[in-house]
């Protein structure tokens, strides 16, 4: 056995996290900076916490990730990362010539108090950043949240850019959370089919999925550029998707420059994205295109058709807050039964959400907020689901059970797919069930004696 | 942007060397400049070249952390140690499961089972942790681990944050140690801003196995030729394959720093009689240590590639000054060399004249380049991420080497002769005799002097150098890390990530010199590299819309 030293009996832990279902704010808030055009991400810390970000970011894309740090060497943890910081934004500018520095704290930094306004004036009166580029601030200890708050800190943080001239510029900001590159394509998408237009911040589409070419590009074509970031402040409202990684940006942006917003779920699943087409119809004042509500009739198509594999199906799920809030909502939609629930994120609201959405089931369904995926495996042990839904760190769980493994969610170290096939909206939905299918099958198809083997199913 | 236009034939060092740190602002190129030499033949001397000095800030490093190279490279490989890391979440999330190390733990029923390495311990410290102190909480975390799974022993890994608050993590550890009686409770003091890469992390985890878990146990292992091998990680099974022959040599490895490795093994090295040393930027301390007190000399090997394999056994049989472990070894490579001499033939066809480039580690830039070597292939361009002046230009250097401020801080432990078990396996007239003939003990000539003249060697090649260097010398294959893969593949240029490969291996011994052949004839030969180009980008020019014929 992979994890042979998890006991079926569960002792409640206080201090000790085994197997965690959640990083640290530094990787989120590097990988929104990713997602604004000709930036480069800055870690200011150690260069260890740079390194490690990077290596896992490169992992899970299999693109180049490129990002800096300020390398503090003990003297600098003793006496404040100032003097690196500045030495890093002019090296930064002079070598590699990005449009943006997008610098976030690290524990370190953060424990040692380095000030990041501050430093960043201090850049300007010396004359460190030149005419017309940018330096952003986020701050993003890990000691608190996760790499979702880190995401969304960073995303919070790009809403300086934004400027109102009073003068609207007719399009819908969305702020499309966490999500992956072809994600963030297809909401795109979704919005000009409506007839909407918008600006995505962050985007990583085309930045994070590209093109082998024979060219190198530090910088790729992709990414919301600074005017668009700046233009943000003029749009007729924002769609944030996702309470905990998109919310905290949108509400900024209407305290700095009044535009309002509307905090939607990710639009994973038939309902969330219902909701998400719903809500761009009535901004736009149109009618929902025939070929979404097309789509909309294939994802209905599929859940009716092959209901009775889904049925009564028992589903462990771990993975990020807004992310599982939707694909809980879809699996209960869809009559399978998601009956642990694990988070690593803290906050209270995410238990309130998933209460909500599960409140009616004749099932009990467990559910641990700040839990991890050593004791995800636990309840497993005691009473075994027919389908984990987790990232890469769920296979040894799926191994070691036996259990059919949808790997979804962050990181995917050990799979293709996911920065190119989006799992948001209709189509999503269908790649979802699709995939969940092909499990459920090709289990079936395992299990079946000859007896009972069946060509059509 | 970078493209590759054409490939150069000729190049000038010089030249290269000048385009690399021509966009640097004037200090970081004075700096960087330093790092940079080109390879002459120096009359009785290597040139010298500055190495194991401060990453520059901004400047996109390949480098990790102290806390990496502790926990990461040297701990992380041992099964049966619980590595509880305090700290915040990331350190040690990010530090789970990501190098390739194996392990064989043998089936679940078995007594000695234990393998905690596909678990990630952490105190995840909070605000609050981190506000009032964090060791209550530590000490919380060690006795829940020890309740949970009752493990023999746990190693505790300080992350940055912990050493700003001045938790005392060693206190802690030894108070814990105590109270559970029978599990062993030990502290590295890694947090990542100590040093200047991975390289100081070594050293503090060859201080504290060495403090803490070498001697412990004299319940005598068999064997009549028995050694340790240090620095050797086992990633993709390398330690595997190279157990695999010295058991077929009649060799007795009594432990493995740390590849594949348990904490017995470790508390029983002071009964070998020889230390293989692998990697020396990583482990040569404890293979110091192991001298001083208990007597034990060390040699340097590599058993990555085919030849260089066959000559660390001979070393290895000479030092034993045993006729039959000759004749054994002998034996050994007449049996394997026929494969691999009929592969490397094969490949060779292929893969000779082409180039390579090797930018990773402490050693394996050096070791690597045999194989290439092997499969007539160049090495043109090659440096370490973390190593010292000694892997570069020998350990002759190391009493001229300047203890700068960020080393100083990286304890040195004072060891002395073992009282009762200090014994000198080989008396200084022994060992001048074995030096005659050709077994020097505890000397390594580092990279420099085995490299052609006109190459370059680079220190801690860095995101900007490494796209120049490929961009003007295009070589057929370049070697470096996981950060380092896309953006040099992205150029068409054929990319083998050599930490823990990505995939594949073994490459160390017999068998994994032929599947690294293997690897590279795949990589520089094949066909999918020849897609970058539509066959509209290559023949744009337009003929008449809708015309057929
Ligand atoms: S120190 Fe903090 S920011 Fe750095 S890797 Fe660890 S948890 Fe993340
Ligand atoms: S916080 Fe320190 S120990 Fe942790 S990854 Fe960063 S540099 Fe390394």
């Amino acid at each position: 056995m992979l994890l042979r030293h998890t006991p079926k009996e569960v002792k409640e832990r206080n201090a000790l996290t085994v197997n965690p279902a959640k990083t640290c704010q530094p990787i989120g808030a590097m990988y929104a900076a990713l997602g604004i055009h000709a930036c480069l991400p800055h870690s200011h810390g150690s260069q260890g916490c740079c390194a490690y970000h990077r290596s896992t970011l490169t992992r899970h894309y299999k693109e180049p990730i490129s990002a800096a740090t300020s390398s503090f060497t003990e003297g600098a943890s003793v006496f404040g990362g100032q003097a690196n910081l500045l030495q890093a934004i002019n090296n930064i500018f002079n070598v590699y010539e990005p449009e943006v520095i997008a610098v976030h704290t690290t524990c370190l930094s953060e424990t040692i108090g380095d000030d990041l306004p501050q430093i960043r004036k201090k850049a300007i009166n010396e004359g460190k950043i030149p005419e017309g580029k940018y330096v952003l601030g986020a701050s993003t200890p890990s000691y608190a949240g996760s790499h979702v708050t880190g995401f969304s800190t960073m995303v919070k943080s790009m809403v300086e850019f934004s400027e109102k001239t009073g003068e609207k510029n007719g399009r819908v900001n969305i702020i499309p959370g966490w999500v992956e590159p072809c994600d963030m394509e297809e909401i795109k998408r979704m919005a000009e089919l409506t007839g909407v237009k918008t600006i995505m911040f962050p985007d990583t589409s085309g930045v994070l999925n590209g093109p082998m070419t024979g060219e190198y590009k530090m910088f790729p074509d992709g990414g919301t550029t600074v005017a668009e970031l700046k233009s943000t402040g003029d749009s007729i409202g924002t769609l944030a998707l996702g309470e905990w990684c998109s919310a905290a940006a949108a509400r900024e942006l209407d305290k700095k420059c009044k535009v309002p917003c509307r905090v939607l779920d990710i639009p994973i699943g038939l309902a969330a994205t219902d909701r998400f087409v719903d809500a761009l119809r009535t901004i736009a004042g149109v009618s929902v295109a025939d070929e979404l509500a097309f789509e909309r009739g294939q994802l209905v198509d599929m859940i009716t058709d092959m209901h009775q594999y889904f049925f009564k199906k028992k589903v462990a799920v771990a993975g990020d807050p807004d992310q599982v809030i939707a694909m809980v909502e879809f699996l209960i939609s869809i009559d399978m039964c998601p009956v642990y629930i694990v988070t690593g994120t803290p906050g209270k609201k995410f238990e309130k959400r998933i209460r909500e959405l599960t409140d009616d089931l004749d099932y009990e369904v467990k559910i641990k907020v700040k839990g991890d995926l050593f004791l995800l495996h636990q309840w497993i042990k005691n009473e075994p689901v027919d389908l984990l839904i987790c990232n890469s760190y769920g296979k040894y769980i799926a191994k070691d059970e036996d259990i059919p493994l949808l790997r979804w969610g962050f990181p995917i170290l050990d799979r293709q797919g996911h920065q190119y096939f989006p799992t948001v909206g209709y189509k999503g939905g269908l790649r979802l069930l699709e995939k969940i299918l092909n499990l459920l099958l090709d289990r079936k198809d395992r299990d079946a004696e000859e007896s009972n083997f069946e060509l059509v199913l | 942007m970078t493209i590759i236009r054409e490939k150069m034939v000729q190049w000038d060092p010089v030249d290269i060397k000048a385009k690399l740190i021509a966009k640097y602002p004037p200090k970081v190129a004075r700096k960087r400049a330093k790092q940079i030499l080109i390879n002459e033949a120096l009359e009785n001397e290597t040139p010298e070249i500055t190495a194991n000095v401060r990453t520059i800030p901004g400047i996109i490093t390949m480098r990790g952390c102290t806390y990496a190279g502790c926990k990461g490279v040297i701990m992380g490989p041992t099964r049966d140690i619980v590595n509880l890391v305090h700290g915040p979440i990331g350190c040690s999330f990010y530090a789970w499961l990501t190098r390739r190390n194996q392990t064989y733990a043998g089936p679940d029923d078995t007594p000695d089972n234990e393998n905690f390495m596909n678990y990630c311990f952490s105190t995840d410290m909070q605000e609050q942790d981190i506000i009032f102190g964090g060791e209550k909480k530590l000490a919380a975390a060690i006795q829940e681990v020890y309740d949970l799974i009752h493990p023999k022993a746990i190693g505790v890994f300080a992350t940055c944050p912990v050493g700003l608050i001045g938790d005392d993590i060693h206190t802690v550890a030894a108070q814990m140690k105590e109270k559970l009686g029978d599990c062993n409770v030990f502290a590295f003091s890694c947090e990542g801003y100590k040093g200047v890469s991975q390289s100081a992390g070594h050293h503090i985890a060859n201080n504290q196995v060495f403090r803490h878990i070498v001697g412990e146990n004299d319940v005598p292992k068999e064997g009549k030729f028995k050694i340790n091998l240090l620095g050797e990680y086992n990633i993709g099974g390398d330690g595997f394959e190279i157990d695999r022959i010295f058991k077929k040599c009649g060799i007795t490895n009594i432990s493995t720093f740390s590849g594949n490795s348990s904490y017995d093994q470790f508390a029983s090295a002071h009964q070998a009689d020889l230390n293989a040393v692998m990697c020396h930027r990583s482990i040569n301390y404890v293979a110091d240590m192991l001298e001083t007190k208990f007597g034990i000399p060390w040699v340097k090997v590599n058993f990555i590639g085919a030849h260089a394999t066959a000559k660390s056994l001979r070393k290895i049989a000479a030092y034993f000054e045993d006729q039959e472990l000759i004749n054994r070894v002998e034996e050994v490579i007449a049996e394997e060399m026929p494969d691999i001499e009929a592969a490397a033939k094969d490949v060779g066809t292929r893969t000779a004249g082409k180039t390579a480039m090797l930018f990773v580690g402490g050693s394996r830039a050096h070791h690597y380049q045999e194989l290439f070597k092997e499969m007539g292939m160049k090495t043109i361009s090659a440096g370490y991420e973390f190593a010292h002046r000694d892997d570069y230009e020998g350990r002759q250097v190391i009493p001229n080497l300047k203890v700068d401020a960020d080393s100083r801080n990286i304890e040195e432990i004072e060891v002395e002769p073992d009282e009762s078990r200090y014994s000198p396996r080989k008396t200084p007239a022994e060992i001048e005799a074995l030096a005659g003939s050709g077994v020097d003990l505890k000397k390594y000539d580092g990279m420099i002097s085995e490299m052609d003249e006109n190459t370059l060697i680079i220190d801690d090649l860095n995101q900007h150098e490494a796209e120049k260097l490929v961009e003007l010398m295009k070589p057929d294959i370049f070697c470096a890390g996981i950060k380092e893969k896309y953006s040099i593949m992205k150029l068409g240029v054929p990319m083998k990530q050599l930490h823990s490969y990505d995939s594949g291996g073994p490459y160390a011994g017999f068998r994994g010199a032929i599947n690294f052949y293997h690897e590279i004839d795949r990589l520089v030969g094949s066909r999918v590299f020849s897609y970058l180009k539509a066959p509209w980008q290559k023949n744009p020019e337009l003929t008449a819309a809708y015309v057929w014929e």
